[in-house]
């Protein structure tokens, strides 16, 4: 037989809002210290190259087929609604350079962001996390190397760096998915869609966008690199970090796209 | 020498040492036994600084190392090698690697050396040749070895190790248990295990000591233990599920 649940009360309510505020405080605050020791740890990236540039293949070179075929989408995807919203109001001609600085300030940056933030934040959560709980960053303390110093410092960098060159050839891919929907699917000349470009083209939106992604960036790797130290448990514990990396990951990266937003334009 | 003082160490609500006081003399081979979940792995950790006590002294070589800077507890872990439950090898490297990476950090050795260094090794653990393999493809007695090979890499004065024969058939257990007494011999290092398996207690150790409650409640030489009537002890090493551990356990939520 089910006994009736009481409802929670008052105080128990306010009890586990506070008891919740204070758990997002404390995670808030070991972020925050992780990044400090992470900028700090920039003096000894020169002498860890080689784990940059390991890093920067895995994270970086490795995500490219992955973004550049959603590059290509999101590319095709603005130029075709792009003609859906201008046509009876503006003329097609401006196709090209709307879409441009759609996928430029807005689209590339954060779309590729949510694309690192799902394979590059939650492989970082998940590799780090299954380090701390089957002991190997014991192992690294005990052999006298900060795990900080060794596994988030280059990680962190390295994605800081690769994101903006992510971004720049999902740029470029997503112009090209979105001439070709105009030119084959639109019945636009090639001509018609780029001749305007250059009248429009801002230098500072490129800059702007470019910011974004550094952003991102770091933003993706922190989140990767916080949870995965901060793992518990066994394999259910490393599932659970894999996903709040790429949900942390995610909020961030449109909370700060938010604000960024708000300062550049 | 290795000085543990007044130890309080908790996790949440759970208190795991309760003023733990323990002296480890240089070049003695030292047991740590008690049930699981005692606390015994969470003492170990403290040695080395892997885990920072709620209140207390661990003092290595008459220095306490809550008084050191991070870089200063980095200098001190490298006169420690440790062999940890897991192995915990590092899964992206190869065994060499492993082995070699507190000496590719902190030694000036030329690459030459190195791997010079990884073979004897190896060698001192009876695994020459698996240089090349990855840690997914080796035993579980093989992983405890080359963790092992790991701790001793560096020529440290203290080997610790936490569960070494856990989890191994007893003939790999018994080869490890000799492992350990020869590079004590070889070594010249304090050693200090960790452990619930009595069979390599007596043959490893020179001394014993029981964890139970959060505090070293015996010490003794294995022959004292054998002979000791303390009840706690005598149930524990006799392995009787009943008795005084099972009726007056404290050490609770």
């Amino acid at each position: 037989m089910n006994l009736p649940v009481a409802p929670p009360t008052i105080s128990q309510t306010l009890a586990k809002v506070g008891r919740t505020a204070l758990d997002f405080f404390a995670e808030a605050g070991a972020a925050t210290m992780l990044l400090f020791r992470i900028l700090v740890g920039i003096k000894g990236l020169w002498k860890d190259r080689k784990l940059f540039f390991e890093q920067a293949l895995r994270l970086g070179f490795n995500s490219l087929p992955l973004v550049l075929l959603v590059g290509t989408f999101v590319g095709a995807v603005t130029a075709w609604q792009g003609n859906y919203q201008l046509k009876g109001y503006v003329p097609l001609q401006y196709l090209g350079s709307s879409t441009l600085k759609a996928i430029v300030i807005e689209l590339g940056p954060v779309l590729t962001g949510l694309i690192i933030a799902g394979r590059v934040s939650a492989s970082i959560a998940a590799e780090l996390g299954t380090m701390k709980v089957t002991e190997q960053i014991d192992a690294l303390e005990s052999l006298g190397i900060s795990p900080i110093r060794y596994l988030a410092v280059p990680r962190f960098y390295a994605n800081l760096l690769m994101l903006p060159v992510l971004v720049t050839l999902a740029d470029f891919i997503a112009m090209m998915g979105a001439s070709f929907v105009a030119t084959v699917l639109l019945g636009m000349t090639s001509a018609m869609f780029w001749n305007q470009i250059p009248v429009f083209f801002d230098v500072y939106d490129v800059i702007a966008g470019l910011a974004k992604a550094f952003v991102f960036g770091a933003v993706t790797a922190l989140m990767g690199c916080h949870v995965g130290f901060s793992t518990r448990g066994g394999a259910e514990g490393v599932g659970l970090a894999t996903i709040r990396a790429f949900v942390w990951s995610c909020i961030l990266i449109l909370m700060s796209d938010y604000i960024l937003a708000m300062f550049l334009f | 020498m290795i000085e543990v003082q007044n130890l309080y160490k908790s996790f949440g609500d759970k208190s795991v040492l309760r003023g733990t006081n323990l002296t480890i003399d240089k070049g003695e081979s030292l047991a740590i036994i008690g049930q699981s979940g005692c606390g015994k792995s969470v003492l170990l950790k403290h040695f080395i600084g892997l885990l920072q006590p709620d209140s207390g002294d661990v003092i290595i070589e008459g220095e306490n190392i809550w008084n050191l800077s991070q870089a200063q507890l980095y200098k001190i872990r490298q006169k420690f090698g440790i062999v940890f439950q897991s192995a915990a090898l590092f899964d992206s490297m190869m065994v060499a690697e492993n082995i070699s990476l507190g000496l590719r950090e902190h030694s000036s050795m030329s690459g030459g050396e190195i791997d010079k260094r990884v073979k004897e090794c190896l060698a001192m653990v009876n695994l020459s040749g698996i240089e090349n393999l990855k840690p997914a493809e080796l035993s579980g007695g093989m992983k405890k070895r080359v963790g092992l090979a790991r701790a001793i890499a560096m020529k440290p004065d203290y080997v610790l190790y936490d569960e070494p024969t856990t989890g191994l058939d007893p003939i790999s257990a018994d080869a490890i248990n000799d492992l350990i007494i020869r590079l004590n011999e070889q070594l010249d290092v304090t050693t200090v295990v960790v452990t619930h398996d009595m069979v390599s207690v007596y043959k490893v150790s020179d001394r014993i000591v029981m964890l139970h409650d959060g505090e070293i409640i015996f010490s003794g030489t294995p022959a004292e233990t054998r002979e000791t009537d303390n009840g706690i002890v005598r149930q524990f090493i006799e392995g009787r599920a009943e008795g005084p551990i099972t009726t007056t356990s404290t050490l609770t939520s």
